[in-house]
């Protein structure tokens, strides 16, 4: 009997989430061993045309991260959904839209000017942008079309599960692979569609080692502005953690060494938007007798929108007044 | 019980024509109609009152015929007839929490112009409530030990008057009082209109009584600061102002007065038309008769240097410079607060020349200088020490006036009759002309003692006054009077009445904290600042918060029976909560389960209740039911949304903005 298939794909991501599966090290071999690596472009050489000669539902599981923002994103969105029994969103930027999510409060020429105009380390003068088709001797060149709005991929697609992270962590992907061996091998249940897969169901504070206790903010710091204390809840410092909004599994390792949690498992079970729910948290344990006070304290969130929602704006109730 | 038959909810919908204040707009048949062709709606019925108990019947004939199992009615707001409709669901079986009410009344038909688009807004009210109640639950009420003692907040005759009933009830009754000594204004008053009683002997017996009751603990010169709990439990902060002076060994000599040092304070139990000393007992009737050293004027206390002849002279040492502020925490079941009213500050109206010209005077300088025991002994003189050969009477300042307070003050017409009585009795010779706009003697033998008055030779202009200044010193025969201007509109004549005092009438107006002492107790004033009744007719010293009554001139400007018949409905509305050992208290409270509960503590310091304990066994916080009054904090403020308030879920919010917006 041939070996179930896997593949793998990356669309608009930093490539962390591929290194990621790295970190299950060794038991890689352990998956080489259970499944036919079928398409993995950064691993393996496979093309596009090898997956579209396949037969629907022929690939058991893929696991796709990255957001889609072009449209080539988009075409192996499709392309993988119709070839793949399992579609797993993998990693923030599929699941939630991750950081490229941030691009939706411009639009694709908004970027392209940034980046090949204003960028102050390009001289452009001609003003020469890549071009979407492009003639040469041998026939003609095409580079894929940037869309205005970052969509995750459930946005896009029909998606199976998910695996939040930025990046998922080591033992949280093998964990789901393992299990996903285990049923494959002795026969059992997959869990219901929908479900988030390596992460846990409350939020990052439950794993978080700082003590915590009452909360009241005077007003907000960034990590260096505060004095080392490995003890005190972050929040309880005034730096903005998003542990209270943000669903476990990673261990809370950014909080264990100082670092806040900036949100990359994405929303705990019953929370839609996660950057809303933490305005409203926040504002709750702001400390002020009046108005001016909280707008003062206000005031000194750094980077309101990069803070809450860092990763999840895409999937977030902010959306452009017209799409 | 006819069950449903697949288990989909079958939701009744009735729709009230409240007479015509529905129907009158809103065209109900359509309504009807509509609410009929919505999803799980078994049956949808037009009455004409549903809160009758006819309309009931229909409801509980339709829950136990048709296996109806969820309510909505469509009538008036919830704070009217939620509890009537919940009680009638659940005497037919079903749990009164399966009933949903759509307000398309207040929210509605009273409110909006058209009947066309009153109907449509009716549509989406309905669908909202018919979309939530799909997803309500059963609920149950939860019932607490309810505690028999009482809180009297203001010791008005108001104040006096409830405590006395509760504690002649049996009940442990804590009456505090802003001032030294209780009494309000009632015991500044020389005669009670319209009998002319004498305020002191029907008051002073009252407040001896309060002082002497085994069941009542009187805080004076102390201010509550806190209050939290619910109804039955109610925590409150009380702070003991220091009085410098221990009360307990205190005899109310007065020695202390008369050897202190600093005598010229204004003092405020006579309209400050006389001064007081720093160290005093407000009137010699005070309760408690007990002395208090002013923080503000005691040269001891603001210098740290004075002779302190008062210790000297204080034969059993009460006096106590090192006392502090005390904070006392009280237990009570029920609270009534009757904190009374102020009067209206008479300069606002500059032309009528209070603070400018001395004999212009206000009502209640006119009380104490016609009192026997006030600053001239009851002799009515103007400033110079000369009886007054005429006055003037100015009716409605600042009442019914748009500039300053749009209301009647219900009191100033009567009491200015009192003033024209109480001035022809001891100066006959003397003119007394009343002002007036219109004369207001609506209670019982209010016109009778109106009557008397018009035989007694008062006479009476009907008009405004316009201004009053001070005589020409070139006319010889009005010289050193003052002059009021008046257009007597019977006669169609503007009259300038030379006369030597000018008592104005002012307002009744709401105590000047009335809004944070509204605040505090979790209870609406009006933009006046008088506190709003739960219903103007049927529960009109209740209010909104359960458990918390109101009396007096708090809640708007009265007379003295009407203040008393008040005190005593308050007092019967307490005293019909405490005289239960339980209280069942709303179930629609907050839920955290510990499964979800990620322990980060962001709401435990937030509940205004305090609520919410962190239980370290669990590593997670939990609500004490008993505590938690579904205030909604904690489920805002959870970032992972764990808390959840029964009776408002997320779902059932939700569900009910779909149909409101469908
Ligand atoms: C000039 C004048 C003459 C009048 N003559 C008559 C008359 O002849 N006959 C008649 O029937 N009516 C008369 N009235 C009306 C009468 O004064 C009121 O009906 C009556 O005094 C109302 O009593 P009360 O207890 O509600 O308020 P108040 O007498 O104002 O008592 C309120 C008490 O509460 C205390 N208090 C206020 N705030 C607080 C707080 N936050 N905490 C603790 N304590 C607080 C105050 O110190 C005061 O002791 C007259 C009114 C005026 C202005």
């Amino acid at each position: 009997m041939s070996k179930p298939k896997f593949a793998m794909y990356w669309a608009a991501a930093c490539g962390g989430c591929e290194i990621a599966v790295l970190q299950i090290k060794e038991k890689i071999l352990e998956v080489a061993e259970n499944f036919d690596i079928v398409f993995w472009p950064v691993a393996t050489d496979f093309k596009y045309k090898d997956v579209e000669a396949m037969a629907d539902g022929e690939i058991l599981l893929t696991l796709f991260n990255g957001a889609v923002r072009n449209s080539e994103n988009e075409y192996m969105a499709h392309l993988l959904r119709q070839k793949s029994q399992v579609l797993v969103a993998f990693g923030a930027c599929a699941a939630q839209g991750g950081i490229p999510g941030l691009a939706n409060v411009s639009t694709a020429a908004e970027i392209k000017e940034l980046v090949y105009i204003d960028n102050p380390s390009v001289q452009n003068p001609d003003r020469v942008f890549p071009v979407e088709r492009f003639e040469v001797p041998e026939g003609e060149l095409d580079l894929p079309h940037l869309y205005d709005t970052v969509r995750a991929l459930d946005q896009v697609e029909d998606v199976d599960y998910y695996i939040p992270g930025c990046p998922p962590e080591g033992p949280q992907i093998w964990a789901v692979l393992e299990t996903i061996i285990g049923i494959l091998k002795n026969g059992g249940d997959l869990p219901p569609k929908g479900t988030v897969l390596g992460a846990g169901t409350k939020t990052c504070c439950d794993e978080c080692s700082r003590v915590k206790k009452e909360k009241k903010i005077t007003g907000f710091k960034k990590p260096w502005e505060v004095p080392w204390d490995p003890e005190t809840c972050l929040l309880e410092q005034g730096i903005i953690c998003m542990g209270p909004v943000t669903r476990d599994g990673c261990g809370g390792r950014c909080t264990s060494v100082g670092m806040p949690c900036r949100g990359c498992y994405g929303p705990p079970p019953g929370v839609t938007d996660q950057g809303a729910k933490m305005l409203s948290t926040l504002a709750s344990i702001i400390d002020a007798e009046s108005p001016e006070k909280i707008a003062e304290i206000a005031a000194t969130v750094p980077d309101p929108l990069g803070t809450f929602y860092r990763f999840g704006l895409a999937k977030s109730m902010l959306r452009r007044a017209k799409v | 019980m006819a069950e449903s038959t697949n288990g989909e909810p079958r939701i009744g919908v009735y729709v009230c024509d409240c007479g015509t204040n529905i129907a009158g707009k809103v065209d109900v048949p359509a309504v009807v109609e509509f609410a009929g062709s919505l999803p799980h709606v078994a049956v949808a019925r037009e009455y004409k009152y549903m809160c009758s108990d006819p309309g009931q019947e229909i409801i509980q004939k339709d829950i136990k015929e048709m296996g109806i199992d969820r309510v909505v009615v469509a009538a008036c707001s919830p704070t009217m007839h939620e509890p009537t409709f919940r009680k009638a669901v659940q005497s037919a079986g079903l749990n009164q929490f399966l009933f949903q009410m759509a307000n398309i009344r207040e929210h509605d038909s009273w409110v909006t112009e058209d009947p066309v688009e009153a109907t449509e807004k009716a549509k989406h009210i309905i669908d909202a409530a018919v979309h939530r109640v799909v997803f309500q639950e059963p609920l149950e009420a939860i019932e607490v030990p309810m505690n028999s003692d009482v809180l009297v907040v203001g010791g008005g005759i108001a104040g006096i008057e409830a405590a006395l009933k509760m504690a002649d009830a049996g009940h442990t009754v804590h009456l505090v009082e802003r001032d030294p000594s209780i009494g309000g204004h009632m015991a500044q008053f020389d005669k009670t209109f319209p009998t002319l009683d004498c305020s002191a002997c029907i008051l002073t017996p009252k407040m001896s009584a309060v002082g002497k009751h085994p069941n009542i603990k009187l805080h004076t010169y102390s201010e509550v600061t806190e209050v939290d709990g619910y109804v039955g439990n109610f925590k409150v902060k009380v702070n003991k102002k220091a009085r410098y002076v221990d009360i307990d060994k205190c005899t109310g000599c007065m020695l202390c007065t008369e050897q202190c040092v600093v005598a010229k304070v204004p003092n405020e139990f006579n309209e400050s038309l006389d001064n007081r000393r720093a160290a005093y007992i407000p009137f010699p009737q005070a309760v408690p008769l007990r002395a208090t050293i002013d923080p503000e004027r005691c040269l001891q206390l603001t210098r740290g240097k004075c002779k302190q002849t008062c210790v000297e002279a204080c034969g059993p040492g009460a006096i106590d410079f090192e006392q502090k502020d005390e904070l006392v925490e009280l237990e009570v079941g029920a609270i009534i607060i009757t904190t009374g009213y102020q009067t209206f500050d008479n300069e606002r109206i500059a032309r009528y020349g209070y603070g400018q010209l001395p004999d212009v005077i206000s009502s209640l300088e006119f009380e104490r200088i016609s009192n026997a025991s006030g600053p001239t002994g009851g002799e009515i003189v103007c400033k110079n020490g000369e009886k007054p050969r005429s006055v003037a009477i100015l009716h409605c300042v600042g009442s019914r006036d748009e500039n300053y307070n749009e209301y009647c003050s219900r009191v100033c017409c009567m009491y200015s009759l009192k003033f024209s009585h109480l001035i022809k009795e001891h100066l006959p010779e003397t003119e007394v002309y009343q002002c007036y706009i219109d004369m207001r003697c609506f209670g019982k033998g209010y016109e009778e003692f109106y009557k008397r008055l018009m035989n007694e030779g008062v006479v009476f202009i009907r008009g405004r006054a316009a201004e009053v200044t001070a005589a020409s010193k070139r006319q010889a025969e009005t010289e050193g009077k003052l002059l009021v201007t008046v257009e007597d509109t019977l006669l169609g004549v503007v009259r300038h009445l030379p006369v030597d005092m000018v008592i104005l009438s002012s307002a009744l107006q709401a105590q000047p904290d009335a809004k944070e002492v509204a605040q505090l107790f979790g209870f609406g004033c009006s933009s006046a600042g008088f506190y709003i009744e739960r219903h103007p007719k049927l529960e009109p010293v209740s209010t909104v918060t359960d458990g918390i009554f109101i009396a007096g001139c708090c809640q708007g400007p009265k007379d003295i029976p009407d203040t008393v018949a008040q005190a005593g409905a308050a007092a019967a509305g307490a005293l019909a909560l405490v005289d239960n050992r339980t209280v069942k208290i709303e179930p629609t409270i907050s839920y955290i389960d510990p499964e979800k509960c990620s322990g980060c503590h962001i709401c435990v310091g937030l509940c205004p209740h305090n609520a919410i304990v962190y239980d370290a066994e669990l590593d997670a916080a939990q609500v004490i039911e008993a505590a938690c009054k579904g205030c909604g904090v904690c489920v805002s403020a959870c970032g992972s949304n764990v808390p959840v308030q029964r009776g408002f879920t997320d779902e059932q919010i939700f569900a009910e903005i779909e149909g409101a917006l469908a």
